[in-house]
């Protein structure tokens, strides 16, 4: 994982060559420790501090009232401006795609980035929205019978990702 | 991690456990932030209706509620009692259907009436929101105070929050303690012994609050003071000599309030009679923290109201049968 996060690092400094206008926001709550990496990989690489942000976004998911419980809402903390920045947005896994547009409507809330791009770790496949990432960890196809697990040392202990199978329902 | 959540009206925090109240105050710090950004407003209540029925007076509590819908993107309808139907004689529950019936998805009640509320919510499927009810209760009052003490002086296990004034007629001042000692702070009420509830001066006391009729012995070492709107249109019935000497005795000014612990802040869930129950100087010095009220009162509301629409039980994950 350590070495996947460091491939992304360099990718996005090689396709953002003006690193002063750049910016990196995670989704909580996996992204924004991946972010944190991508952050700490950038400044070790390049000797330049990039400014890190995390994005809550429950309250803007499309699925409120149909999942029929409010999950807990946790401060979203972004203490730049975001206008006329390229921000990447980190998240760990990357399936429908939900998640992604509702971080993209929660970040122009903040304002008016000239661009978004998409760092992910795992990218599993079965889009419902016309969404890519740009930058992928790794592409793991599954079926939708499946889950996706990343745990990170900064959250679970250790770094892992398990594929594991899901009973019918 | 998921908390459960199954409330479908807030009428007073009595029954509420430490965690609910714990929940609230929390979902009040992401609310927070949302009122910070340059675009103060999310998306989660879009299309969903928030009427204000507000049988009583109410400048902050209502403003209050209808920033805290519209931040979250709920249409907001305000309804009183005059200039509505309820001027020609239509009663409360029929009032309360046919808003229920016009759309609304929550309804937030202020009545002279004590457990005018709880009524409704008996008789209506919106979920409803006591926002002062008589002399009984007003809990996201409450609810605003315990979240403006937690942020400034954290967790509040042990600390001792002193509530003077008008305790007889106080909602504010029941809903303080329904919503501050699950969290382990301990209430010190004072005031004069006639605007205290009898049973309450005589030692009858609910758990974790004390009486105190001295103010000055009350404040001595107190980590935080909520002063009480004194309520001079309850004042004909000879409760008081004046007000002068109520102001005089009871009135929270700039050598009373040093006397608390260092840095210790003052309170008032408003309007405030100043030269009354407070000394301007004491609301608009370096404790006070009526306007962090104020501010606070939109996260916290805007928590209660995703709560009560978005709210529920967590959805079943699906057991898992082995790792692929």
């Amino acid at each position: 994982m350590r070495r996947t996060v460091n491939r992304i690092a360099h990718e996005i400094v090689e396709r953002e060559r003006d690193l002063s206008s750049l910016a990196i926001v995670g989704i909580r709550a996996r992204g924004d420790a991946l972010a944190k990496r991508l952050r700490d990989a950038i400044r070790a690489n390049e000797g330049v501090e990039v400014p890190l942000g995390a994005l809550d976004i429950t309250l803007y998911r499309d699925d409120l009232t149909r999942v029929g419980y409010a999950p807990i809402v946790r401060e979203t903390a972004i203490d730049f401006t975001v206008d006329d920045r390229v921000v990447v947005l980190v998240d760990d896994v990357l399936f429908t795609g939900r998640t992604v547009r509702a971080a993209m409507d929660a970040l122009v809330d903040y304002g008016r980035p000239r661009a978004i791009r998409l760092a992910v770790l795992v990218d599993r496949g079965h889009r419902e929205l016309p969404i890519r990432a740009d930058f992928v960890g790794k592409n793991v196809p599954t079926s939708l019978g499946v889950d996706v697990r990343v745990r990170l040392v900064e959250s679970d202990g250790r770094d892992e990702v398990e594929v594991v199978e899901m009973a019918r329902v | 991690m998921k908390v459960t959540w199954s409330r479908r009206h807030v009428l007073e925090t009595d029954d509420w456990s430490r965690e609910e109240i714990e929940h609230v105050l929390d979902t009040a710090d992401g609310m927070l932030e949302v009122l910070s950004r340059p675009i103060r407003r999310a998306p989660p209540l879009r299309g969903r209706t928030v009427i204000l029925f507000f049988a009583e007076a109410s400048t902050r509590t209502r403003v209050s509620f209808e920033l805290a819908a519209k931040a979250l993107s709920a249409d907001v309808v305000n309804i009183t009692a005059t200039g509505s139907s309820v001027e020609k004689g239509e009663s409360l529950l029929d009032t309360a259907r046919t808003l229920e019936a016009l759309g609304g998805d929550v309804l937030v009640i202020r009545h002279g009436s004590s457990g005018a509320p709880y009524f409704v919510a008996q008789r209506v499927g919106a979920a409803v929101i006591n926002a002062g009810d008589g002399a009984h209760a007003h809990p996201t009052q409450g609810l605003v105070d315990a979240y403006t003490l937690r942020a400034k002086l954290g967790d509040l296990a042990g600390k001792r929050i002193v509530v003077v004034g008008d305790v007889l007629h106080s909602r504010v001042a029941r809903s303080d303690i329904n919503a501050l000692v699950p969290l382990g702070a301990r209430v010190t009420l004072s005031g004069p012994p006639t605007l205290l509830p009898a049973a309450w001066r005589c030692g009858d006391l609910p758990s974790g609050v004390a009486c105190e009729p001295d103010v000055d012995r009350a404040l001595d070492g107190a980590d935080g003071v909520i002063a009480l709107r004194l309520q001079r249109e309850r004042q004909e019935a000879g409760l008081l000599p004046s007000i002068r000497e109520y102001a005089r005795t009871w009135g929270l000014t700039e050598p009373r309030v040093a006397t608390m612990r260092p840095g210790a802040p003052v309170m008032h869930p408003g309007p405030m009679n100043e030269g009354v129950e407070i000394d301007a100087a004491v609301a608009h010095g370096a404790r006070s923290l009526i306007e962090e009220q104020v501010t606070n009162g939109v996260a916290v509301r805007m928590a209660l109201l995703y709560l009560l629409i978005a709210g529920g039980e967590p959805p079943a994950t699906p057991p898992l049968t082995g790792v692929v």
